[in-house]
């Protein structure tokens, strides 16, 4: 990192433009997002439209702010101390950094996964449920259908069929990975973040996952964050390249990959840093 | 040696060391106070013997042998001990004579040379009594109004069934006393105190009167029937009463009235002594004391310390919890958090008779007489909630163990994945969402930890207690059959002061000896029992916590 370019030495002309998915219809919008932790500027002038139902992948080295930018957009930042955000995130035209926005709302509508499985220590059937009930919903026949459906949504329901009432820890990491992919689908967002699902993973449970990731696509907006190009190239439509805080560069996979317009991005995905 | 020393094994043998020390100690502690504590129940064989005075008079000795001891003969003589041996060292034994309204001594010692050879005559009999301690001696006859209606062996026969009646009648005796006319003592006093609100409201009219007068008067007739009742049991009890002969040959009747249990050790075999010492460690669990606390049993105590813990743990858990969640989930960690929990830390530290004193001070003094002027004012000047009682004693114990508490719960609630937060609050639950559904459920094995170290320093607390509600003797439990049943302003018996009362303040301090022992693994009982019964239940919530690292 040290030998690394320095931020303002990079040419910023060819995206201050909004960089423009090929698609017509936007599920996030970013405007000048800046987003600082105390004095320390993580996310600097990003603008940026997702496409919805497609997979965006957000690649670049570590502390790129790749994460942090996806966490802006369930406003999972709001949870760290000090941190501040300038610009606007827009969904269907409204900026989810509003004042009067229902933050427990937008996280429902934005759903999440983490690195790490973190199923609850509850029952399998409780970890489905636990956003339902969150929104109080008690009815046991409507809980019973969604449990279903967000499980078999999740490539899970035949593997815990039998065993809904085993703890949730009780599965394997690959498991509780998709585990937590139901949780989160038992809402019905409209988008899902997933925030490096795979690195804790080994890779037979990172190739099922890729493949729900395939199947999630036709019905969600997914934002995916990874380390490993060779996945985001597998399960991306559209990829973004960050570097220290900057978005460098955004198109269609196909696109970046093979034939990447900034000299930043070429390095980074043949392997020269980072 | 270097190579050894550098190796390390010295340090595994020096821990491994400490750790077997601290075993060895609480194998000792525990060993001790069962070998002492648990034979008190065992029927003691009653000896028959002779002792030569100092004047060459020799008399008949009986009693049970207490203790034997090595003793210089040199010391013997001085003390005025006219000892015929050669030998420097002999034995003496202590001897528990009994008979302490005849005699005037209930334990002495006598020198081996001096006394005779030791018989166990079988028709030796051992009498507890309801006062004055234990008597022995040989059982003459049974009389009925006087008349001998058994002599020699029938006799034996016959004080049984006596026993048991005069035993029946004892206990309805007691009843219709504590209870029934409890009761009533009871009604009329809270009539008195209803008046008086009354009057000093100035509310008290002409039909109010009339009609305390009347309820009054029916408390007094159902007070009247109950009293003749009594008088009546008590005559009944009266009826029989055994004839025995004493040491010094003379004949001594004892009423059944004041006759505990009876039994003659020496006819007993080993499965009757059994039978023996399993009825009385029952007695002594469930029954009241008698005798200033060296006889009978300590259900009071067993009872005052369950309740006193129960109502702490009741009174300091929730509080604890809230604490430490505020403190750990809402506070801004920074300094001031930083220094307030430095000091929760150091409260833990503070001497507890310093706890006592501030809620002897604040507790029964400020907040109970506060208590006593808005809402007993009738009861003035005698104190309701302004003296010591249960309630301040569990107060004042949970804010000894609340530092406990809060920091095993903050503790716990550190050790909360953060990412076990995120995903809850991803799913869009608010942070109190978070906080009652995931939190806290995870963080209940380390509350239920700290409720277990709470629980097992109250228990064996004392000194505290002193000055908020533990006395001597409590006339009754703080939970009887009276309205409201709960009576939280009541005094109460603790095992604890027990064990310094009976051991330490008490007048026949050879006799209580073994129940200090006794008390002492009875309590070293409850505490293990309360802490087990904490413990499955923090397993229980840990099992259901399974998978989660270090919680």
């Amino acid at each position: 990192m040290s030998d690394a370019p320095k931020s303002h030495a990079i040419n910023l002309g060819d995206i201050t433009r909004t960089p423009m998915a090929h698609t017509s219809e936007v599920a996030i919008e970013v405007q000048n997002l800046d987003l600082y932790y105390g004095n320390a500027q993580a996310l600097k002038g990003i603008n940026m439209k997702i496409p919805k139902k497609r997979v965006t992948a957000f690649i670049g080295p570590s502390g790129c702010g790749k994460s942090t930018l996806l966490r802006c957009f369930n406003r999972m930042n709001d949870l760290v101390d000090n941190c501040r955000v300038e610009g606007k995130i827009l969904m269907d035209g409204k900026n989810i950094y509003d004042r009067d926005v229902n933050v427990a709302l937008l996280r429902r509508r934005v759903g999440m996964v983490f690195q790490k499985p973190n199923p609850f220590p509850k029952s399998i059937y409780e970890n489905v449920a636990y956003g339902l009930r969150i929104m109080g919903i008690n009815d046991k026949k409507t809980l019973d259908t969604t449990v279903e459906k967000a499980l078999r949504g999740a490539a899970l329901w035949d593997e815990v069929k039998d065993r809904l009432q085993d703890s949730g820890m009780s599965l394997s990491g690959g498991q509780q990975q998709r585990l937590v992919i139901a949780r989160a689908v038992a809402l019905e967002p409209d988008v899902l973040l997933l925030d490096e699902p795979a690195s804790a993973l080994d890779p037979i449970s990172t190739a099922k996952l890729e493949e729900l990731i395939d199947e999630l696509k036709a019905n969600y907006t997914i934002v995916i964050v990874t380390h490993n190009m060779q996945q985001a190239a597998r399960v991306s439509d559209y990829t973004a390249f960050m570097y220290l805080g900057e978005l460098i560069e955004f198109g269609p996979t196909d696109e970046l990959f093979v034939k990447p317009k900034n000299k930043q991005t070429e390095d980074y995905i043949t392997g020269r840093f980072g | 040696m270097r190579d050894w020393f550098k190796g390390g094994e010295p340090w595994i043998w020096m821990t491994a060391g400490a750790v077997a020390l601290s075993l060895v100690m609480v194998y000792a502690v525990v060993w001790l106070t069962a070998a002492r504590g648990l034979v008190h129940w065992w029927p003691k064989p009653v000896v028959e013997t002779t002792y030569k005075e100092a004047d060459g008079r020799v008399v008949r000795l009986i009693g049970e042998v207490r203790e034997r001891e090595e003793v210089a003969v040199v010391r013997l003589r001085e003390q005025g001990y006219n000892i015929d041996t050669q030998d420097a060292y002999t034995h003496r034994y202590l001897f528990k004579l009994g008979n302490k309204d005849i005699t005037g001594v209930d334990f002495k010692w006598f020198p081996a040379p001096n006394l005779g050879q030791f018989t166990y005559p079988r028709d030796l009999i051992t009498i507890e009594r309801r006062e004055w301690g234990n008597f022995y001696g040989h059982l003459k006859a049974v009389k009925q109004e006087g008349q001998v209606v058994a002599e020699g062996d029938a006799a034996w026969e016959e004080a049984q069934k006596r026993l048991e009646r005069g035993t029946a009648l004892f206990r309805e005796a007691l009843r219709l006393e504590k209870v029934d006319i409890g009761r009533i003592n009871y009604q009329l006093e809270r009539l008195r105190l209803r008046e008086r609100k009354l009057m000093l409201q100035g509310r008290l009219t002409e039909a109010d009167k009339a009609e305390f007068a009347r309820q009054r008067d029916k408390l007094n007739a159902d007070y009247g029937v109950l009293q003749e009742r009594l008088d009546r049991v008590r005559h009944d009890l009266e009826r029989d009463s055994l004839m025995v002969e004493t040491m010094e040959g003379q004949v001594v009747e004892i009423p059944f009235a004041k006759i505990a249990d009876l039994y003659m050790p020496n006819a007993m075999n080993t499965l009757q002594k059994a039978g023996f010492y399993a009825r009385k460690f029952w007695e002594f669990i469930s029954d009241d004391p008698r005798e200033a606390n060296t006889e009978g049993g300590i259900f009071p105590a067993i009872f005052g310390t369950v309740m006193m813990v129960l109502l702490m743990s009741v009174m300091v858990t929730p509080l604890g919890i809230m604490a430490a969640v505020y403190m750990r989930e809402y506070a801004k960690q920074g300094p001031l958090i930083r220094t307030i929990r430095i000091s929760v830390n150091n409260l833990a530290g503070v001497p507890s008779i310093v706890y006592g004193v501030f809620g002897l001070g604040f507790f029964v003094y400020v907040l109970g007489g506060s208590i006593d002027e808005l809402f007993f004012p009738e009861a003035l000047p005698a104190p309701t909630f302004g003296s010591p009682g249960i309630l301040w004693a569990s107060l004042t114990l949970a804010i000894l163990t609340l530092p406990v508490v809060i920091v095993a719960t903050e503790e716990g609630l550190s050790r909360v994945p953060r990412s076990v937060r995120e995903g809850s609050l991803a799913l869009g639950a608010t942070k109190a969402e978070t906080l009652w559904r995931i939190v806290l459920p995870m963080a209940s094995p380390a509350m239920m930890t700290g409720l277990i170290l709470a629980v097992a320093r109250a228990a064996g607390e004392v000194a505290p207690l002193m000055l908020v509600g533990v006395v001597k003797l409590a006339p009754s439990l703080p939970v009887d059959g009276n309205f409201p049943f709960i009576h939280l302003e009541r005094k109460f018996m603790h095992l604890g002061f027990h064990i310094y009362d009976v051991g330490f303040q008490s007048p026949n301090v050879e006799a209580a000896r073994p129940l200090v022992y006794a008390t002492a693994l009875l309590l070293v009982i409850i505490i293990v029992v309360l802490n087990l019964a904490a413990i499955s239940m923090r397993n229980h919530l840990r099992e259901k916590m399974r998978g989660l690292e270090g919680v």
